[in-house]
């Protein structure tokens, strides 16, 4: 089967830029100038950490959003809108809770004016292909997740697009369940039985990419670029233990564990922490969690970052911003695609409940500029206290209005564990009520 | 068990702005604009308005059909008024900046107060026709209903979910289909409920309006109502009691054959991920099941109807879907929109201004705020005497499964039941043993509006969670401490929509229980809804103006000052899992 003798161009994506406007001239941007071309025949990837703006290019040339600039064409046309012949799965299935499963698969038939002999023979045979004949009558509550998704694929199928854009389309499922979606979907495709001409999925499993698509495009973040393209060959149905395979997943994991280029890796091993530097919300306790399992055996300090991913059932998208905190905390170093204890670290993992906390705030106030900035006002204050408007909002100029709150609830959260201040719900105040004064 | 929707006026933490200013201004000058027109009218409509009403108990089935449809003619345009206005507020940013502050004044206007001029309103409009007091009367239930319904549907539509908005844009559905598979199934859970809700407050106005006198004018419309009213002026205790047992029967058929079913089917419209645990069906739904002919054809008018809602009217948006902030022409029209709401907000000051000027005098003013805070004192006690009673058992209640299964619908159907109709009952009494007014006349306000509160208690104590129960078990944990570690934390975002319902209602409710009638002996109790009443008897449009501009201002900073923070605290206190 080789499709790509057909490369008739279906979409492309010129200078994309997505940036959201903020007070004064701020703008936050979610994309920069982004170049994506895609054509018949093939399976493409878009890999990103959340945040990454990856859904947003989906959205982009789904019609759904407009670009800031730049401009998407769709077989040769200007984008304007949601065009016909693009239809999407969406992450949370998106299913019309009060109608059946045929009159879900049903709705782009009847918004294309179908009549409704036509519109019932082809949304059975849509229901047959993806599995789901006996459920026409099913509402989708009663329906597992599993099944749900497969009332997606089978609306968005029956449509007869030229072109499948799936949004993290098996991240809500189960490990199992979500396994038995991509094979049937992969085996649909390379059987020829898709009426579709092309797929563009967004995911931010490594695994789930390598398995399914011809081309990866590899996401950064703040701002979202394309990083990276990586062309894979391997013909379906494709073998996760066969160890080209590992060997392409794990040279994924060491770019997206690298920073903006190989040249200033070195230069920026730990990044600069400003006072807006983004917080992963992480828990001390998954922290902890993790350096006592790095600490202990076999890892004995290092691990490599696929394999602890596997071991420990996380994803990428989990566990590299855990590994990035430790780093922020100098508890641990991330280097191509391997994490590493720090000594700190180590000193962590072997202190008591009080040690810790000690270890954990001399970090957070030597590393983290908003732990530190926070206790530093409340110590000027006469009272000891402070509103968290005033970070919030400050938080506010550099980041997303939820990108600053769950960057000053992760702040909140780390400075009450290791009792560096307070912080109260009712009176959204700081202060060092409970906190042993310096 | 039935949930209970937030109360469209806890939502939101909007703080009183320059909108608010503009809609009260707008609904004010509105209503003197009706005063000054009918003001000229009141003489010549001579009492030429009244229907003979009989008392023979055979007349009364007749009667309550006429009740029974006014209440739902109302409801039909209340639904109108809602499908309309609700998306126009919803697309629309600017529209939107006034009619939600529009909706939430309205929603807290004493609508008895202005009774009396959309009366004359409308026998201007059908002189000498009983086209027009009917119409009065469909109107003023509309009033009643229509706002929290529009809420509600606004509320619906700004929460719709984002990824079922895009699959519907991506799918190119035309406005037409979106609307009737997207916007209003989703609405359906929270418009039945308000909708019915609206009901309950209906009946309390239908039977209040039927028979009203302003001035020299007095009308009767024939209904249970005015059936009251004559039974009322004639002492006729007998009538009385058939009145309310008609009542009662009509209140239990809407409850059976209506309500209860109609909460059910729309249960199915609830966006939730899984399954809800199984409801009681109510027998209605039950026996439609069972039958044959009537299903299938219920089913394929059904059909039909679906059919409309497949139409592709209107094209499909194949654009990019507006974004909030615009480009310098949208400026432009946003700055035109405040002038001209600024400009007919200033001429509705103006007017009223000019108004008052010619007909009210400063110790007007004086004498309605005084009023205002006896009718006050009288809101707060009647509430609290409710409380301590219903609080303590509807914990009782809640706490037992089997027992909130039989009180729950029994507290639902007497929130429904009109209350003004028992009055002449409590009035008997108080005149028989010669009591002061003053104080006996007070628990009437909140006669029909106490269930409310016993409602919510009970589901608030039913949705404590079990484990919570079980902990309080294994402490130990018994009296005082009990109720403040656990019962009080966990019901009160219930009993605050309660007791939020329930106050409004009475405010409303003071302006037919501070005066009340038994055959030639009136009583009256100090308090701005005797004012009220006694304006519109006397015909005197200024003063019912300014009674109803006090009342209003008095239920609304009472919402946004009392009601609106405590809601919110409790929500964010007591929010389990937050």
């Amino acid at each position: 089967m080789d499709r790509s003798a057909n490369t008739r161009t279906l979409v492309e994506v010129r200078h994309c830029r997505q940036a959201y406007p903020k007070e004064a001239n701020n703008e936050l941007i979610v994309l920069d100038d982004v170049n994506v071309r895609l054509s018949e025949g093939e399976v493409v990837g878009l890999l990103g950490r959340s945040g990454s703006g990856k859904s947003t290019l989906l959205r982009i040339i789904a019609g759904l959003l407009r670009p800031t600039n730049g401009e998407v064409t769709w077989q040769g046309e200007l984008v304007r809108g949601p065009v016909r012949g693009v239809a999407m799965v969406f992450q949370s299935f998106a299913l019309f809770p009060w109608l059946t499963v045929q009159e879900n698969v049903e709705l782009g038939l009847e918004a294309q004016g179908v009549a409704r002999r036509e519109r019932k023979s082809r949304a059975e045979a849509a229901i047959d292909l993806i599995g789901l004949g006996g459920y026409e009558g099913a509402y989708p509550k009663e329906l597992s997740g599993g099944m749900r998704q497969r009332v997606g694929l089978a609306r968005a199928l029956v449509t007869h697009p030229d072109l499948l854009l799936m949004d993290e389309p098996f991240s809500a499922l189960d490990v199992l369940t979500a396994e038995t979606l991509r094979t049937d979907l992969i085996d649909l495709w390379s059987d020829g039985k898709l009426p579709v001409k092309s797929m563009l999925m967004v995911t931010h499993n490594i695994e789930e990419a390598v398995l399914m698509c011809d081309r990866i495009l590899v996401f950064s973040s703040d701002p979202g670029r394309v990083a990276h393209e990586i062309a894979i060959h391997f013909a379906h149905p494709r073998n996760r233990l066969d160890p080209a395979f590992r060997q392409v997943v794990d040279d994924i994991y060491a770019v997206m564990t690298r920073r903006k280029s190989p040249a200033d890796l070195r230069a920026t091993a730990v990044p600069t922490t400003g006072f807006a530097t983004p917080l992963h919300p992480i828990g001390t306790n998954l922290m902890s969690g993790l350096m006592e399992t790095l600490a202990g055996p076999p890892y004995d300090g290092r691990a490599d970052l696929p394999a602890l991913a596997a071991v420990l059932q996380y994803e990428a998208d989990e566990l590299l911003p855990l590994g990035e905190t430790l780093q922020l905390l100098r508890f641990a170093e991330l280097e191509e695609g391997d994490i590493r204890l720090t000594e700190q670290g180590r000193s962590f993992v072997h202190a008591g409940i009080d040690r810790r906390k000690k270890t954990f705030a001399e970090a957070a106030l030597a590393h983290v500029k908003l732990v530190a900035a926070i206790r530093q006002v409340l110590d000027e204050r006469w009272n000891h206290r402070a509103s968290a408007v005033r970070f919030r909002d400050e938080l506010e100029d550099h980041m997303s209005p939820e990108r600053a709150e769950e960057t000053l609830r992760t702040a909140i959260s780390w400075g009450r564990y290791a009792e560096i201040y307070s912080y109260d719900e009712e009176t959204q105040q700081f202060s060092l009520n409970d906190v042993e004064r310096t | 068990m039935t949930r209970i929707a937030i109360p469209p006026q806890a939502q939101g933490r909007r703080l009183p702005n320059a909108w608010d200013v503009a809609a009260l201004a707008i609904v004010f000058g509105s209503l003197v604009g009706v005063a000054s027109v009918v003001r000229g009218t009141l003489a010549p409509l001579t009492a030429a308005e009244v229907t003979a009403i009989h008392l023979d108990p055979a007349y009364l089935p007749g009667y309550a059909l006429r009740t029974t449809l006014r209440m739902f003619a109302a409801l039909l345009v209340s639904l109108v008024f809602t499908f309309t206005v609700a998306p126009l507020a919803a697309k629309s940013r600017r529209a939107a900046a006034i009619i939600i502050p529009l909706l939430d004044i309205l929603q807290s206007v004493p609508i008895l107060g202005f009774l009396s001029f959309t009366v004359l309103f409308f026998l201007n409009l059908f002189p000498g026709q009983e086209m027009g007091a009917e119409l009065a009367v469909i109107f003023v239930i509309f009033t009643s209903q229509a706002w929290n319904m529009a809420f509600s549907f606004y509320q619906s539509l700004t929460t719709e979910p984002l990824d079922l908005d895009e699959a519907c844009r991506i799918f190119g559905l035309s406005p037409w289909q979106r609307f009737w598979r997207l916007d209003v199934p989703f609405a359906v859970p929270g418009l039945v409920w308000n909708t019915m809700l609206s009901m309950s407050g209906g009946w309390f106005f239908v039977v209040a309006s039927e028979a009203v006198t302003v001035g020299h004018t007095t009308f009767t419309l024939p209904g249970i109502g005015s059936y009251v009213a004559i039974a009322l002026r004639r002492r006729d205790l007998l009538a009385i009691s058939y009145a309310v047992l008609a009542m009662l029967v009509v209140i239990l058929l809407y409850d059976q054959l209506l309500f209860r079913p109609l909460v059910a089917w729309s249960s199915k419209f609830r966006v939730e991920t899984i399954q809800a645990s199984v409801e009681v069906k109510p027998w209605v739904l039950k026996l439609f099941r069972q039958t044959f002919m009537l299903r299938k054809s219920v089913a394929w008018l059904g059909d039909r109807i679906a059919l409309i809602g497949r139409l592709r009217l209107g094209r499909a948006e194949r654009t990019f879907k507006s974004i909030a902030r615009g480009g310098a022409l949208s400026w432009v029209e946003d700055a035109l929109f405040c002038v001209v709401v600024g400009a007919v907000a200033v001429y509705a000051l103006d007017r009223i201004f000019v108004f008052c000027a010619a007909h009210l005098h400063w110790s007007d003013l004086l004498t309605c705020l005084v009023l205002a805070i006896f009718t006050l004192s009288r809101v707060i006690a009647a509430l609290a005497i409710s409380c301590a009673i219903w609080v303590p058992v509807g914990v009782w209640v809640g706490l037992r499964p089997q027992a909130t299964n039989l009180v729950q619908p029994l507290a639902q159907f007497l929130a429904a039941f009109p209350a003004n109709l028992l009055f002449p009952l409590v009035v008997a009494g108080i005149v028989a043993f010669n009591l002061a007014p003053n104080i006996w006349l007070t628990p009437l306000m909140v006669l029909g509006t106490q269930w409310y509160i016993l409602f919510n208690v009970v589901a608030g104590t039913a949705a404590l969670p079990g484990d919570l129960k079980e902990v309080a078990v294994n402490f130990g944990l018994g009296g005082v401490l009990w109720w403040r570690r656990l019962i009080i934390p966990g019901i009160l975002p219930y009993f605050v929509t309660g007791a939020l319902t329930a106050t409004g209602a009475a405010w409303n409710a003071s302006i037919v229980a501070e005066v009340a009638s038994w055959g030639k002996t009136t009583l009256v109790a100090q308090g701005l809804g005797a004012y009220i009443a006694n304006a519109t008897s006397r015909g005197s449009a200024s003063n019912i103006v300014l009674g109803v501009a006090v009342m209003s201002v008095f239920v609304l900073s009472f919402n946004r000052l009392v009601w609106r923070p405590l809601y919110a605290y409790a929500s964010r206190r007591t929010n389990l899992g937050q």
